[in-house]
């Protein structure tokens, strides 16, 4: 009862805000821009070079519209919705334990860090044509390239969040007679949980960037397939769109994967708030 | 604090003298190899009585953290020997638990756990061990305040929790390097009288370290004066005024300001030296020392 009292105050707070007022304003000022833009074709003699190429908002909702009610688009959703939710899984069922060995082993971290770092700063893009060959499907080869963009972002938060754990909080474990697993699974964790939550917040932004292109290059999966509808996802789905010349589906693609980062993000940040109750304020 | 004065009451009636026997036998520790080699603690010799109180106090680095060090394990002796209970220290152990000056309650765990992170880590979560730690939560203060994290407690409570947090594992020594600094006046003063109301009631063998001579009076059995660096003790002052003590009976009775102004007197000529050889905090300490001797 309590914790909706305060969700119902804390959002009449929002919205009675400036901050709010001034976020609605400023989108409203953007719409009306590029409605206009779009509608006019040129401003005052002066033709937009990118404005006046993009079809209209309300012509883009409207496509929305049709879209919501189109299984095909739904399918193309679900299709990258489950490479991510593939790629991002595996990036953390291997990338966490990964980056706490490497925190707490010197040996290990001194075999593999190295090698880390060397294929690191590869682009997971650039990765496309290997996995293409390495993997036996394509479904394989995309859901690679998208636990390449996550796993990276995941180990690096890992390691720097176990290695600034305070070294007092070792001693004060010690003293009190904690053994090494104790350590581990009191301290060690629950001090890299922050950092955990952090990464895995960034690094599944990553996998929607990545999984829209490796979309977009490898033709979208299963071989064969003409159109978004057999197993495109929504990256081809853009492509197809773009190759078809439907500029409004374009565009419609382009923002209802924009909200799947958005949501995904803040589904993550709901889940590391409840895990880490520790950092909410008061 | 009418509670705290029937706890302290209660604790006179039965004083149980518990904990180990420390004794540190011509002690030195030099820092850096050879030539280099810079001595911070000079053939230091004193005794840390069996459930007393001992409080050391000196000018401010003069290698009090490090004589800290050496008892509680962290660090070696360049030479002498440091013997708790004739046994030799050869490193950190269960037996002592150091509270330092900064907090190191886990973020983590809520003020109960982690006053029980210590019988939980020896596989100790017993009623008797529950029962104990609400004594505890009780007896600093902290029982409504369980369920909040550190970043959820003020200043002054979360040196409490980890008061408590030492005290439940039932240390032989407990050893507090300048537990209260920081913390403003008010603050302060509340904090020494929870301390000393926990001293009261259990009873170990402690080692307090300060640089404020007013809180020592007020908690020591022993006050330990170091000279400046390298350190040794300079003189031994036992303090004999009755338990429990009240902050306001200590700093108007005669016998605590005698010991006053010796420890005062002491501390000046050790602070001198150290001003002869450069050094700028012992400038602060002449100054308000000159001002004090001159108004009375």
């Amino acid at each position: 009862m309590n914790a909706i009292k305060g969700f119902v105050l804390k959002t009449i707070s929002f919205v009675t805000g400036e901050d709010f007022w001034r976020g609605i304003v400023a989108i409203i000022v953007f719409l009306l821009f590029w409605e206009t833009g779009s509608r006019s074709q040129s401003w005052f003699g002066v033709a937009f070079p990118w404005v006046s190429q993009v079809p209209a908002p309300t012509a883009v909702l409207q496509e929305m519209y049709r879209l919501i009610q189109d299984p095909s688009f739904w399918h193309s959703a679900y299709l990258s919705t489950l490479r991510v939710t593939e790629g991002f899984l595996a990036a953390m069922v291997i990338g966490i334990p990964l980056g706490l060995a490497m925190a707490v082993s010197k040996t290990f971290y001194g075999i593999s860090f190295p090698v880390f770092e060397v294929l690191r700063p590869i682009p997971p893009l650039a990765w496309v044509p290997a996995a293409i060959i390495f993997w036996p499907t394509q479904e394989l080869s995309i859901a690679f390239v998208t636990f390449l963009g996550a796993f990276f972002t995941i180990v690096i938060n890992v390691i720097g969040g176990a290695q600034a754990i305070d070294v007092r909080y070792f001693q004060a474990a010690r003293s009190m007679g904690s053994s090494t697993w104790d350590i581990f699974r009191r301290i060690i964790l629950p001090g890299t949980l922050p950092s955990i939550v952090v990464g895995a917040t960034v690094g599944i932004g990553i996998t929607w960037a990545v999984v829209v292109a490796a979309e977009m290059i490898s033709g979208g999966g299963s071989a064969g397939s003409v159109g978004g509808a057999a197993g495109g996802g929504l990256g081809f789905f853009i492509w197809n769109s773009y190759v078809g010349g439907s500029y409004t589906q374009i565009v419609a693609g382009m923002i209802s994967i924009g909200m799947a980062g958005y949501l995904s993000s803040a589904i993550l940040r709901k889940i590391g708030e409840w895990m880490t109750p520790w950092l909410a304020e008061g | 604090m009418q509670q705290m004065t029937q706890l302290s009451s209660l604790a006179a009636s039965k004083p149980l003298s518990v904990g180990s026997e420390i004794k540190v036998n011509n002690v030195s520790k030099s820092y850096g190899a050879d030539n280099f080699a810079k001595e911070v603690v000079h053939n230091c010799s004193f005794t840390i009585d069996r459930g007393k109180l001992t409080v050391m106090i000196g000018p401010s680095g003069c290698g009090k953290s490090t004589l800290i060090r050496l008892v509680a394990g962290f660090e070696r002796p360049t030479s002498g020997t440091i013997t708790i209970d004739d046994k030799p220290v050869t490193g950190p152990g269960v037996d002592r638990l150091v509270v330092f000056q900064e907090t190191a309650l886990f973020p983590w765990m809520t003020t109960y756990d982690n006053i029980m992170y210590g019988p939980r880590a020896r596989n100790e979560d017993t009623a008797e061990m529950r029962g104990f730690a609400e004594t505890l939560l009780q007896k600093v203060g902290l029982s409504a305040f369980r369920k909040k994290y550190p970043s959820q407690l003020s200043g002054g409570m979360q040196r409490r929790a980890e008061l408590a947090r030492s005290m439940i594992n039932k240390p032989n020594v407990m050893i507090l390097d300048e537990p209260f600094r920081g913390l403003d006046a008010m603050t302060k003063k509340l904090m020494q009288e929870y301390y000393a109301n926990l001293y009261n009631e259990f009873r170990r063998t402690t080692f307090f370290v300060t640089t404020d001579i007013d809180e020592a009076i007020y908690l020591a059995d022993r006050i330990l004066i170091m000279t400046n660096i390298p350190t040794r003790v300079r003189a031994v002052i036992d303090v004999n005024l009755p338990r429990p003590r009240q902050v306001e009976n200590v700093v108007e009775s005669d016998e605590a300001n005698a010991i006053k102004m010796q420890a005062l007197g002491l501390l000046h000529e050790e602070a001198m030296k150290s001003f002869a050889r450069g050094s700028k905090a012992a400038a602060d300490f002449i100054d308000a020392y000159s001002k004090r001797v001159g108004k009375q």
